[in-house]
């Protein structure tokens, strides 16, 4: 209970700051735009129709997600060390992932909104009109889709602790999580060396449980597969992070100076 | 039966070496040994100071025992837990408010800030918002909890930075140069707000710049120069080490070269500063007692301008100026 509470109000918090920031807010704005566009007019150059477009706007929503977190959970762990509020994240008594939690959420809830633009943009622009089969199992997926893209935004973002430039690692992996969890093209049409690590990606399972539910066939299973994977991630990064605040201690990396 | 109280702080031999390497194919390393084996104990309800220029090794000796650094030598506890073992421990029961513009979240107001940090420092729910309303009071903050600290001054940031590391209720308060950049009013409701806490029995081990701060403050002091520690004694007996000479001071509008080290030479002089204030530079002699070197040192200003000639009883200032020059 007490732990769901620290991380509800830090949740909300986080948002709150991130919400503030006027450039930010326009960034977000025009982030989902631009991907929304380049894959409808992609996938409209190629007389696609119907489940194609469908899947082309669920990969696209999920595109703006990522990003919004890939980019930003490395560099947020740099901004706090910037501000000077790391070294205090490391004194609260805490386990460290946990406080990493609500963080990475709150960019995953910013990014969520991309979700929503890329289907209205496409409306309104394209003249897509996309009819959901399945809303509420497409509804928990996406909820369970950004819940998962948070804890791997978290794993990326513990190497922050340690080392002051790992922030670069978050726009380093951006775009090939596109390709590897298949938003743009589907898993089954990369190469067969890659799907071992589309599977370990919990995106992967994210993005598939949506399409399927915006198609009428069932999610859950995808679903379960998406919760286990992200778990996983919280487990890892519980006893990476550890070992991450010990050697930031001892090489002396929580401050800038 | 006579009850033993075990020091709350106790530092024996702590140091820290830091390692940077640069270079990318030709990888060359330099250490620098900021705390050089200090040892001290701190008592329960103390108001401990350490007292030392920039670089010293002040703060690296204050994130070591608040657990943010691990030491490469020595040991300490804090609360009888081991800083480095017992981390976990450590961070339950102390508290840690640095001086500066950082270590606030800018875009939140004063009120999330505490709420955010009541949260992360386990403030249990039933107890926080009393415990938030609370420390604004303390503070000072109260009415203007729900502006955003990206408005408020320095003097107010450095008082919600109090709030926050009292959030917890800490019985060890590590404050490193808390009144760094405010005025002197902020500067003196900060004193009387540490005061308060030591009264209702926090102990505080506090890292200063200011004499007089330290003076009013401390009950005891360290005083760190080089990484270690060359002094360590309540401010009255800090001073009495150096209250049996005297202090000459005079103005020298343009100390003319070679001045400083003939005056040093004196034989009756223990020590020598140049410092500028303003247009003038601030010539401080360090006398042997019972003796008078106010002509001697004229004798070597001769042709020089100056202004104010004063004889003075050393401060706690001249006590550190002394013994840092000496380390």
């Amino acid at each position: 209970m007490r732990t769901l509470r620290l991380v509800g109000v830090a949740w909300w918090l986080q948002l709150k700051m991130r919400s503030r920031s006027a450039f930010d807010g326009l960034l977000s704005l025009l982030y989902p735009g631009f991907f929304a566009t380049t894959i409808f007019m992609m996938f409209k150059q190629g007389d696609a129709a119907g489940p194609a477009l469908l899947s082309a706007a669920v990969g696209s929503s999920a595109m703006g997600i990522w990003s919004a977190v890939s980019t930003t959970a490395a560099f947020a762990l740099q901004m706090e060390r910037r501000q000077g509020t790391l070294e205090l994240l490391v004194l609260a008594p805490q386990p460290f992932a946990l406080l990493l939690v609500p963080l990475t959420l709150s960019m995953a809830t910013i990014g969520a909104y991309s979700m929503i633009a890329t289907l209205l943009w496409g409306r309104l622009a394209f003249g897509i009109h996309l009819t959901i089969a399945d809303p509420l199992g497409f509804l928990v997926a996406v909820v369970v889709t950004v819940f998962a893209i948070g804890m791997l935004g978290m794993l990326i973002a513990i190497s922050s602790i340690r080392y002051r430039f790992a922030w670069a690692l978050g726009s380093a992996i951006e775009m090939p999580v596109w390709l590897i969890c298949g938003f743009l093209v589907a898993v089954s049409d990369l190469p067969a060396w890659v799907r071992p690590l589309s599977a370990v990606l919990s995106p992967t399972w994210g993005v598939a449980a949506m399409r399927a539910a915006a198609n009428g066939q069932s999610p859950w299973a995808d679903l379960g597969w998406c919760v286990l994977t992200a778990a996983s991630y919280g487990l890892v990064a519980m006893f990476v992070s550890r070992w991450m605040v010990h050697s930031a201690r001892a090489h002396a990396t929580l401050a800038l100076s | 039966m006579v009850r033993v109280t075990e020091p709350v702080i106790e530092v024996d031999g702590l140091a820290r070496t830091f390692r940077s390497r640069k270079g990318l194919i030709r990888r060359s390393s330099k250490e620098i040994e900021a705390v050089r084996g200090v040892s001290f104990a701190v008592e329960r309800g103390e108001l401990f100071g350490l007292l030392g220029p920039n670089g010293a090794g002040k703060t690296t000796t204050i994130k070591m025992l608040i657990t943010l650094l691990l030491p490469t030598g020595g040991r300490a506890r804090v609360l009888g837990h081991d800083v480095v073992a017992q981390a976990h421990a450590v961070r339950r029961k102390v508290g840690y408010v640095f001086g500066g513009d950082r270590g606030l979240y800018e875009r939140l107001s004063g009120l999330d800030n505490l709420r955010y940090f009541a949260e992360l420092y386990g403030v249990p729910a039933r107890e926080s918002k009393q415990r938030v309303g609370e420390l604004l009071e303390l503070v000072g903050l109260a009415g203007r909890e729900k502006e955003r600290v990206e408005g408020y001054s320095r003097g107010m940031r450095q008082r919600l930075h109090i709030a926050r590391g009292l959030l917890h209720r800490p019985e060890v308060l590590f404050l490193d140069e808390p009144s760094i950049g405010i005025d002197p009013v902020g500067a003196r409701e900060l004193r009387a707000t540490v005061r308060n806490l030591v009264e209702t029995g926090t102990t505080v081990l506090l890292t200063t710049h200011y004499m007089f701060e330290a003076d009013e403050l401390c009950d005891r002091i360290a005083v760190i120069a080089r990484g270690r520690i060359v002094a360590l004694d309540t401010p009255s007996e800090l001073k009495q080490k150096v209250t049996t000479g005297t202090v000459l001071e005079i103005d020298v509008f343009g100390v003319p070269d070679g001045v400083v080290e003939k005056v040093r030479a004196e034989p009756d002089v223990l020590s020598v500063s140049v410092d500028v204030q303003g247009q003038a530079e601030v010539l401080t002699v360090h006398a042997r007692p019972g003796t008078d070197v106010t002509q001697a040192v004229m004798g070597h200003l001769d042709g020089s301008r100056f202004g104010r000639v004063i004889t003075r009883q050393p401060t706690l200032e001249d006590a550190y100026i002394e013994l840092v020059n000496a380390a």
